[in-house]
């Protein structure tokens, strides 16, 4: 997984609430075996103008000019900015491979759904909630300012602005190692296989209908 | 010191370990695996050489992208035109092959969506964690069983390590006091639920669905209900055991049996929340006052009783809301103020984890009977959901019913619910759907998803636009 330490990027103001996976990476993109690829079809029905299919040529198809990530002054950027439950719906990780794919490293709302967020972690993706007032705030600060950049440090739990004004965020101390570290959980977790070995040993005497 | 919630009990008797910030290890009794959310998982356990921790937790079933036309199923993956979809499916039937993991291929007839199938092969027990690469996991919870939704790192990691890492949630009771009225049901207590508390009111509880107008549910009943608790947020549903939940499991292939079996019983009379637990949250509805309902935009937490009038945005004071609702309507062609009873639909669809159960196509069947589908209806069909289920309906005639009436009867799979198969909406076309999500574009780019129950859809079909089952009768 990639580290999560510091990062400074362009921001990108998509103002919606309840942005559903659906809406991140439609269905058809679902067929894929592999984890990569996903970000040319992120957002693909706000994005294009005809459904895609997996496989074809994504340059080729005609675009909706106003949608924010075909907006000139948008291009290149690392930080989405969006309203709340953002990331709801299915538990599909090809939303989170969809945003890193394409280039976001944080997310920045109010709230997210349970699976996306935990999802993000798991892929080095950063989803950080800042109050209503304070999202509120940077979509106005994004609007009027092209090039609006902003400042991750994930070690501080801040974000800061260009004119340096910070907003603080809580993360998991778990989340956080692991995200500062580029840790695989999977390897982690198998520190502890005797503890987990001994557990199912206790719980075939007890339950035993569980491991038929 | 007070008692404990089911959800406690559950997650207590699971964790393996705990860190000092709360971070749990918990253990995974049963891993339900479909073809699109797991390749990745089985590359990652390759690319490490790992092994699995435990094959036999494991239970397998394409059901996404299967086809459901009789003539595409008879040849196995063979019949399946899309290419893209076609290799996931024989990629999950290479991965069990390599791992030996049990799974029901396109042409057995255990074969289904992946939440019908587990419950109905008694792979899904009280007490259990359950997990699977899908947010309709919380289905299983219908069981006293604790059951996520989780992505594709988590199916890798489960599969790796026999355990989940999870922070506990908290604990929300959502209390349906009463019996509901003649001809509501399972799907409408549900929906009702999710527009009293909004799509993001569950976000970080596990939701523990009690009351007298649950205790009457079926086990259909219950998993529907169950089934939605991540439509509003919740990545976990339960309910808890009593003996409609004993009788269901009883002789199942995967339950026990013998002394086992009533050692099992014992030991799931415990699930249920202790009289002095505590819940952070605690919600009621009056089962009397629930309507059969409709959504009417693009969120499941846009819903109102079939005889309300679409809402207008202009009556809104939040800003962010009325934006939404105005989104809202013009996405699905309405406007505000018009009454739900009077939009006409284009296509039916029957089927989804929500509702493609017995009890479901039994409640669709009985108001379809010896009726036909209006002259504007385009599409009309039954998914079954699972092999199963169609086996026994078939055995109970209600095929006939159905393609008397005009529907299609069809082959078991997820399909018009995400339409990752062939079946699915055209831009612009309005459908009254057994699903669970009616965000944009989930059954086909530009489509237009109505949420009801299945009898409410049957009637729409008949009607050609939506109406009140209490009005025209059948509804069990
Ligand atoms: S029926 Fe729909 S919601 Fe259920 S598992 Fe299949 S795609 Fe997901």
């Amino acid at each position: 997984m990639e580290k999560f330490t510091v990062h400074k990027g362009l921001v990108i103001p998509l103002d919606r609430s309840n942005v559903d996976t659906d809406a991140i990476i439609p269905k058809q993109y679902l067929k894929s075996i592999s984890k990569t690829g996903f970000g040319v079809t992120l957002f693909d029905d706000w994005r294009y103008v005809k459904a895609g299919e997996p496989g074809m040529d994504h340059s080729k198809r005609e675009i909706k000019e106003d949608f924010v990530l075909n907006q000139a002054r948008y291009q290149g950027g690392s930080v989405l900015l969006a309203r709340e439950n953002f990331g709801c719906g299915s538990s599909r990780e090809h939303a989170v491979w969809a945003l890193t794919d394409y280039g976001i490293r944080a997310v920045i709302a109010p709230s997210y759904a349970d699976i996306f967020f935990n999802n993000s972690f798991k892929n080095g993706l950063l989803p950080l909630v800042l109050s209503e007032g304070d999202v509120g705030s940077l979509f106005k600060a994004v609007e009027a300012n092209e090039g609006y950049e902003l400042t991750v440090d994930l070690e501080n739990q801040q974000v800061i602005t260009p004119e340096g004004k910070t907003y603080n965020f809580d993360v998991d101390e778990f989340r956080k190692y692991c995200l500062l570290n580029g840790l695989d959980d999977i390897g982690l977790t198998l520190q502890h296989a005797d503890e987990i070995k001994a557990y199912e040993e206790k719980r075939k005497v007890e339950a035993p209908w569980l491991f038929a | 010191m007070t008692g404990k919630t089911l959800y406690d009990k559950l997650w207590d008797a699971h964790l393996v370990r705990q860190e000092d910030d709360g971070t749990g290890l918990l253990y995974i009794d049963r891993h339900l695996v479909h073809e699109v959310t797991s390749p990745q998982a089985f590359e990652g356990l390759r690319l490490a050489s790992r092994p699995l921790w435990r094959k036999e937790s494991i239970v397998a079933v394409p059901d996404h992208n299967v086809p459901t036309t009789t003539a595409d199923r008879g040849n196995g993956t063979a019949g399946i035109s899309d290419p893209v979809a076609k290799i996931q499916i024989e990629t999950l039937n290479a991965n069990c092959e390599e791992f030996e993991i049990n799974e029901f291929h396109m042409d057995d007839i255990r074969q289904g969506i992946v939440h019908v199938i587990g419950p109905e092969q008694g792979a899904t027990l009280p007490g259990m964690t359950v997990v699977c690469g899908d947010s309709h996991t919380s289905t299983h919870g219908a069981f006293g069983a604790l059951a996520h939704g989780i992505g594709t790192s988590e199916v890798e990691h489960v599969m790796a390590t026999g355990c989940l890492i999870q922070k506990k949630m908290k604990n929300m009771l959502i209390s349906v006091d009463g019996k509901v009225g003649e001809g509501v049901t399972a799907k409408d207590i549900v929906l009702a639920i999710i527009g009293e508390i909004g799509t993001a009111g569950g976000t970080g509880f596990a939701i523990e669905f009690a009351g007298e107008a649950i205790e009457d549910l079926s086990m259909e009943g219950r998993m529907t209900v169950c089934n939605m608790a991540i439509e509003a947020g919740a990545r976990a549903g339960m309910i808890a055991v009593d003996d409609t939940t004993i009788d269901y499991v009883k002789g199942r292939p995967y339950s026990p049996t013998g002394e086992t079996w009533d050692k099992a019983v014992e030991a799931w009379k415990d699930l249920v929340t202790d009289d002095d637990a505590e819940f952070d949250e605690i919600i009621r509805l009056h089962a009397g006052s629930i309507d059969p309902q409709v959504t009417w935009g693009t969120s499941p937490e846009m819903v109102l009783s079939v005889n309300a009038k679409v809402p207008d945005p202009a009556d809104e004071d939040d800003a962010v809301k009325a934006k939404s609702i105005s989104d809202a309507l013009e996405y699905m062609g309405l406007q505000a103020g018009q009454a739900i009873n009077e939009i006409p639909v284009d296509k039916i669809f029957i089927g989804s984890c929500t509702n493609s159960r017995i009890e479901d196509m039994r409640q669709a069947a009985v108001v379809v009977k010896g009726k036909k589908v209006a002259d504007n209806i385009k599409l009309a069909m039954v998914v079954p959901g699972s092999g199963l289920v169609k086996k026994q309906a078939e055995d109970e005639g209600l095929d006939k019913i159905f393609i008397d009436a005009g529907f299609e009867w069809r082959e078991p799979g997820c399909s018009m619910c995400l339409a990752m198969n062939a079946d699915r909406l055209e831009s612009g076309e309005r459908c009254a759907s057994t699903s669970n999500r009616n965000f944009e574009g989930r059954q086909g780019q530009g489509g237009r998803t109505h949420l009801v129950g299945p009898a409410m859809a049957a009637a729409a079909g008949i009607a050609g636009h939506f109406v009140d089952i209490r009005e025209i009768g059948g509804a069990s």
